[in-house]
This record gives structure tokens, sequence and C-alpha cells, in this order.
């Protein structure tokens, strides 16, 4: 199993940890409801270096990666991050990925599962003219996220970077070692993502830590990040999207640029939009207590119409919510469902996402 | 992690704790900690009859949930009913207040059948391994 360079950080902090995509990483460090809790009222620390990192180069690059993406790459400012799914010709989701644009090159950070499947996609389709290299293993990655994720990096990274717009970046130092910081996350909240050498990992670990501390900054591990991105109605690929899924049923549309010109899923998502959509990932609340989990059959009028993709209990509403596909008639909000829980069903209801809509985080 | 000697466990991390031929009903602190928060508690009525290593309650936390066992047959005569609105204190004293079930055993000699310290003590080494 791989290790990130805080592992031993976290076991001594107390961690349970567990396997994910082939890395040991924390899963919980003192509970769910608390490292939440602290991410949406004070500041949480993430350990997400198991994310992958590519680095795409040429003079073309900007080009290339506008025929791989749905979003506009092409648009995008230095010092820009971008959210884009990329697809296949079916317009399937081979994974959702940000793109940070440097002046010389582009950062593509991809999901941990998908590391292999996205280098070699992007590799075969890959033009002369333009590199694609896997920083993945040459790159720590933490998140600091939460209303105090300014107060605590204050004094410790450049003042510009305090001053980022939400998904902005900039390359400086936190702690005096070599970074790229980034106002981005994936919780809803205002916060950082910081990118650098794992060499430096106990440097930069122990200064947040200790600048943390005045501010609460607790450590959070990968079952509040699940939690937390649920409330915001956020994808998790693998669970609410994948290969099967195309981004205008999974309510990404936002991502999807047609007037761009062509690009790997266009051709499938133009008469998907002119035709409209079959089915479509709807969020839903439960009025009791019983949660719903991924697999689970969704019902309506007493027969099957989709499975949940991600379910939890909400611990900032304080209660069950989840996501799924549903056929389009009932996506509406306020459209009753009910939730196949072993021989029980549950009362949901239709809601808008996201779940929660009291984050810092600014637009 | 150390479990109490006053109590005996299933290999599904129930205890079960006997007191004047009843028998209390809770999950270990193996379990809730693989559980993570617990955020509620489904429990039979009493009066039901539990059939031995079927299943009598869900216990659902935020990022899982778990059927619950009967460690042995017999009658539900009393159910935690501080769990409804504090399914927290399964976490916070899962031997003490955060019990789940009384039963009256249908055989009083089943009790003692359930998993020594030792041997539960083994067995959670083994699947931690």
């Amino acid at each position: 199993m791989k290790q990130t360079p805080f592992t031993e950080f976290h076991r001594a902090a107390g961690a349970k940890l567990v396997e994910f995509a082939g890395f040991e990483m924390p899963v919980r460090y003192t509970g769910d409801v608390r490292e939440h809790l602290a991410v949406r009222n004070t500041a949480g620390l993430f350990d997400i270096t198991h994310m992958g990192e590519f680095e795409v180069r040429g003079a073309q690059a900007g080009e290339w990666l506008d025929r791989m993406l749905t979003n506009h790459v092409g648009g995008m400012a230095i010092g820009q991050c971008l959210y884009s799914p990329m697809c296949r010709p079916d317009a399937g989701i081979v994974d959702d990925l940000l793109v940070y644009r440097y002046a010389d090159r582009f950062m593509l950070v991809v999901n941990a599962s998908n590391m292999a499947k996205d280098f070699a996609w992007l590799d075969s389709h890959r033009p002369a003219g333009i590199s694609l290299e896997d920083r993945s293993a040459a790159t720590a990655l933490l998140a600091v996220q939460g209303p105090k994720a300014s107060a605590v990096l204050a004094g410790h990274v450049p003042a510009a970077a305090l001053d980022l717009g939400f998904y902005r970046f900039t390359e400086g130092g936190i702690f005096g070692v070599p970074a790229t910081v980034s106002r981005t996350g994936y919780t809803g909240e205002d916060g950082f993502e910081l990118y650098f050498e794992p060499a430096h990992g106990a440097a930069v670990w122990e200064g947040l830590l200790r600048a943390g501390e005045p501010h609460g900054l607790e450590l959070v591990g990968l079952g509040a990040r699940d939690t937390l991105r649920l409330e915001m109605g956020y994808m998790l690929y693998g669970n609410d999207i994948d290969d099967t899924t195309t981004p205008l049923e999974a309510g990404l549309g936002w991502t999807v640029k047609l007037a761009k010109g062509e690009f790997h899923g266009s051709a499938v998502l133009a008469k998907q939009k002119a035709e409209g959509l079959k089915r479509r990932l709807v969020g839903f609340q439960l009025e009791g207590r019983r949660v719903p989990r991924h697999g689970m059959n969704i019902v309506a009028g007493g027969r099957t119409v989709g499975q949940v993709t991600s379910g939890t209990f909400s611990p900032s509403l304080e209660r069950p919510i989840g996501m799924g596909y549903v056929e389009t008639a009932l996506a509406a909000n306020g459209t009753a469902l009910e939730i196949q829980a072993g021989s029980s069903l549950l009362a949901a209801r239709v809601t808008a996402r996201p779940f929660y809509t009291r984050g810092s985080h600014r637009s | 992690m150390g479990f109490p000697d006053d109590v005996r466990y299933t290999k599904e991390h129930e205890w079960a704790r006997e007191e004047g031929g009843l028998v209390t009903v809770g999950i270990t602190s193996w379990a809730t900690d693989q559980l993570g928060d617990v955020v509620f508690v489904e429990l039979p009525e009493p009066g039901r009859a539990l059939e031995a290593g079927k299943p009598f309650g869900v216990v659902e936390a935020v990022k899982t949930v778990s059927d619950l066992f009967a460690p042995l047959a017999g009658e539900v005569v009393e159910v935690n009913t501080l769990l409804a609105d504090n399914p927290a204190v399964v976490n916070q004293a899962p031997y003490g207040d955060g019990w789940m079930v009384r039963i009256r055993p249908s055989d009083p000699k089943a009790f003692a059948q359930l998993l020594s310290h030792d041997d539960y003590e083994k067995l959670v080494e083994e699947q931690h391994a």
C-alpha cells in the first residue's frame, strides 16, 4: 500500500487508517461529526496526497485539453483553476478533474482511483508536440478548509495567496517551502489547497498544526470529506458519476461548453441537450433517521426507478440525505420517492442541491 | 483496546451482561470504533421474541450501517429509550448508557455459551490483522 508523507503523523494522531485507491489513508481521527463540524465552523486539515497530478506542456496544450475536456480550457486565465469532466466519445465520464493554468503549462488534478485510467486515456489521444507527465509521486497535497482557513494561513503564505479569488491560484511559499496555493476545495467552505514536494511534508504539516491551533484547526479524514462534499451535492466519481453517466445527466451542464467546438462526447451531449434527458441525478432528503446507502433502490409508485448513488447522515442538517438517478419525470423538487432499505421503504423527497447552503466559500 | 470482563461477547460484536435473570445487550467498543458516529438505532418493541443469531435491529452511523444480532433467544423486556434522542451515547458509553435491549432468555444456559473476554479479544485481533 502506498503511503503519503503524512501517514506517520496520521498514525500518531490516532487516525483510523484504511486502504483507499491503493493508499493508506486516514478515514477519521476523532469522529466523523466532530471533524465535519470543525470544517463548517472553524477549519480542518486534510491530507489528499492520494489525488493524482499530471503536467501538460506544449504550444497547443490548451487546444488539446479543450478537445479532451468538456469545460472551456481555452477561456482560462493564467492563475485560474477550472473544474471539468473528461468524457469518452459516448459522453460517459472518464473522470472529473481540476485544471490549473500556469504561464508555461497546465496541471490536471485527477481522482486517485482513476489515475492509471486517466493517464492511459490522455496519453492515447496525445498528439505530437504535447508532453504529459505524471507528477503524482512527486507532489504532496494538503487542504485547509473552513471559515478560518484564511486566518490559519495568514503570515505563512504570501499576501497574494490570501487575496486570491475562489478558483484562483498563485505560486509562492508556505513556511518557506515552494508551493502552489489555490483557493479551492471540495467542502463548500472557504479554503486552500497546497501542492508541494513530499520531502517538505513534515515542515508544512507541523507548521499548519501550530498555526492552526489558535483557530481551532482539526485533522479531518476521508469520512468527513465525503459528508461535506455530499452536503454540497458535489460528485464522487465511482458513486455519482462514472463511464456510464454523462455530465448533463449528473447536473453538470454548467461544465459542458458545446459552443467551444468539438470535443470527446460533444456530439452525444448536443443530442441529449436537444432531445432532453431520460434520467437525471437528483438530491433527496429523508423524513426519518434511517440513512440511504449507495446501491439501495429508489422506488416510486411501487416500482424501482433508480438507485442511490451516494447517501449519508448530514451532520449539518441532522437528517439523512442522498443522491441518485431517476427518470426525468420524477426529478422535480418536492417529488415524493421511497428508498428501499432492507424490508423497509423510507419516505424521501427530491430536494435542490446544495443541501447545505450556509457555507463560507466565495463564488 | 480493552474490553470489559464482566460481559460476554458474540462474533458479530455484541456484548451481553447477565443481571438478575435478564441479559442486557449492546455493541462493543470495537464495533463503535468501526462504525463511527452512531446517528440512529432501530430497536424492537418490548415483548418481541428474538432468535439467537438473527437480526433484531439496525444501527446507523454517518458512514455505514449494521444489523444488530441477538446473542441469545428470548423475549425483549426493555429497550433503551435514551437512544432515540441521543444515539451518540452508543459511542460515548457502549457498555453503559449505550446499551440497547434487555432480554429474558428462553434458555438460561445460553449465556454461558457466549464468547469469553479472552475469546473475543482474540477474535478482534484476528479480524484486525
